[in-house]
């Protein structure tokens, strides 16, 4: 059972605002969806769960970048905010 | 010669543009004509690009003329909202995306570019395409062409509606617990699901990377075969591709039969799951529907066996824990800084938690946080972890089956079509939608569903469409056509 102090925190954690108004239908949401995907604790795993998943990464090689700048004025163009070639943000130190 | 597009598939438009009968601009009309005319109601599209449409039939008919063409070059389709077309908006269905325009084509739209499609534009879909429904889309709800009290289901409700309303001749959808096998029943379409890895995800708006996987909805299966063959293929861009060398390009299988399909003729035997008859929302017409396929497919000469997956009553909820947590990861990067909604916070975090309030739907919000949830400290061994166990088992399973079997039925859904707004409002009759649908993307097994209760006047016995779901192992995607033209009846020609 996820109680509502849980839920603000994990707004938190997920950079979410939840309005105080809307945590009561997402609490009622979550735990019943909790409850019902819970059933999987039903299956008896006999090995050590940690190493199930066997896959492993595939790196590309570091080589032959694309020329500088190719892409930096379609890119830029989406930005909310940006000055000269930045992307502009808020102070954040 | 008068276009009637209601009968026209990609096979039978690409002959008569070759032999001149009509051009490519001639048919991007009538589309646009139907769109026009049936999308106002329907609204399966978000947004016509009637004028780059017309542009690239135009140079269709150039190379066509040129004799430099290939089967789909001048063929019209339609878009699911999720994947990128350089140059045009491109939003998930999702307003934190409302006026997002793509900056580079995604592999699957520049290999159809490439071949000469025409791109009629982008179609509804549930946000983000986290439903079954596509009633959760910024844009409104896409109506079934065939019912329109009815959902057309989801998420790629809107490419599953558009060929259902005759306004193209193909359309992509993207398919993560069933989103492209789902509406493809509910609408009495095509649809298939890839073998994971044999479609490239660059350029689709990612939501959960090991299960997403790019693929076509269409008329016909050959027409679906058409675009899965061009669509297809390894490409540095998405590291998760793999090639598969067995499978013959278009014009050596058309001289022969693939070999997948020869070693799967030799033993014809198709395994029926036992949990099927065990599901509770499986309404009698449906059950009575998927038994009378299984007779269907004895009479064209197949084995049916019965087949045990034991674990597979867990793949909905092990579904539902890891899929949000691979969206929670994945919806971390809108924050209003790089592109999408910007909300003005009060501070650089703030803004953060504005625009992400503002910018997702319940819907997302919900997953995100139930994503978080399931990754966090304390929680992650006993959801998480569990969850990918229960997929491995289940991958388990079906790699045991497919000693027996070459092949694996299922009806799609529980059900025809519901209407609208009868599931809103409760998340767990939704998520069980997935529940024939979910494994093949566990296990990244390619699937297709068909339509079975289709007549020989196109009308669907009892009504609404239901769907057979055919399952092969990896990269069979062969199979999934071989047996499937075979239920419908589908000539080669």
């Amino acid at each position: 059972m996820i109680t509502n102090e849980e839920l603000k925190n994990l707004s938190k954690l997920a950079r979410i605002d939840i309005k105080d108004e809307e945590l009561l239908g997402l609490s009622k949401d979550i735990n019943s969806i909790l409850d019902y995907v819970g059933q999987i604790q039903n299956v008896s795993i006999d090995k050590d769960v940690k190493n199930v998943n066997s896959l492993k990464n595939i790196m590309r090689e570091d080589k032959n970048p694309h020329v500088g700048g190719e892409f930096s004025k379609d890119l830029l163009k989406e930005a909310p905010d940006k000055k000269d070639s930045y992307v502009k943000v808020k102070k954040i130190l | 010669m008068k276009i009637d597009i209601e009968n026209l598939d990609i096979k039978s438009a690409h002959k008569h543009l070759i032999d001149g009968d009509f051009s490519s601009q001639e048919l991007t009309k009538e589309c646009l004509n139907v769109i026009k005319e049936k999308n106002k109601e329907i609204n399966a599209y978000i947004e016509v690009f009637e004028k780059t449409a017309l542009e690239q039939a135009k140079e269709a008919d150039r190379k066509i003329k040129e004799k430099n063409y290939t089967e789909l070059t001048g063929i019209p389709l339609a878009i699911k909202d999720n994947i990128l077309i350089k140059g045009q908006k491109v939003s998930a269905g999702s307003k934190i995306l409302e006026n997002y325009v793509a900056t580079y084509d995604s592999t699957a739209i520049k290999k159809l570019k490439d071949a000469g499609a025409i791109f009629l534009g982008r179609t509804n879909m549930d946000e983000f395409a986290m439903g079954v429904s596509t009633e959760t889309s910024v844009y409104g709800i896409t109506k079934n062409p065939l019912d329109t009290e009815r959902v057309p289901g989801g998420s790629s409700g809107g490419s599953a509606s558009a060929v259902a309303m005759n306004s193209c001749l193909g359309a992509l959808g993207s398919d993560t617990g069933g989103s492209i096998r789902q509406p493809s029943s509910f609408c009495g379409t095509v649809g298939l699901k890839p073998t994971y890895g044999s479609v490239s995800r660059s350029g689709l708006i990612a939501l959960g990377s090991s299960l997403d996987v790019i693929g076509p909805i269409g008329k016909s299966v050959s027409d679906v075969e058409i675009i899965f063959n061009v669509i297809k293929g390894k490409d540095e861009l998405d590291s998760t591709t793999t090639e598969n060398k067995e499978i013959h390009p278009v014009k050596s299988r058309e001289a022969g039969i693939s070999p997948k399909v020869k070693l799967f003729n030799r033993a014809r035997v198709i395994g029926v799951p036992n949990f099927v008859n065990e599901i509770d929302g499986l309404d009698n017409f449906t059950k009575n529907n998927f038994n009378e396929s299984v007779k269907k497919l004895e009479e064209l000469g197949y084995k049916i066996k019965g087949i045990n997956l034991p674990n597979i009553k867990y793949a909905v909820p092990a579904y539902y824990i890891i899929l949000p947590a691979e969206a929670s990861a994945n919806l971390a990067r809108f924050d209003g800084v790089r592109y999408g909604l910007h909300k003005d916070g009060e501070n650089g975090i703030d803004d953060y938690f504005k625009t992400r309030g503002a910018g997702f739907g319940r819907e997302v919000r919900r997953r995100i946080i139930l994503g978080t949830y399931v990754l966090s400290a304390g929680y992650y061994d006993a959801y998480y972890n569990k969850a990918q166990a229960v997929r491995e088992f289940i991958k388990k399973d079906f790699e045991e089956a497919f000693k027996e079997v070459g092949a694996i039925i299922t009806p799609t859904t529980t059900g025809p079509a519901f209407k609208i707004g009868e599931k809103i409002n409760d998340p767990i009759k939704m998520y069980l939608e997935d529940i024939f649908t979910g494994p093949a993307n566990h296990t990244g097994l390619p699937a297709i569903s068909i339509p079975s209760n289709r007549k020989s006047d196109g009308s669907f016995d009892g009504g609404l469409p239901l769907g057979l779901q055919i399952i092969a192992p990896q990269m069979c995607e062969d199979v999934l056509f071989e047996i499937s033209k075979k239920f419908l009846n589908e000539t080669e020609n």
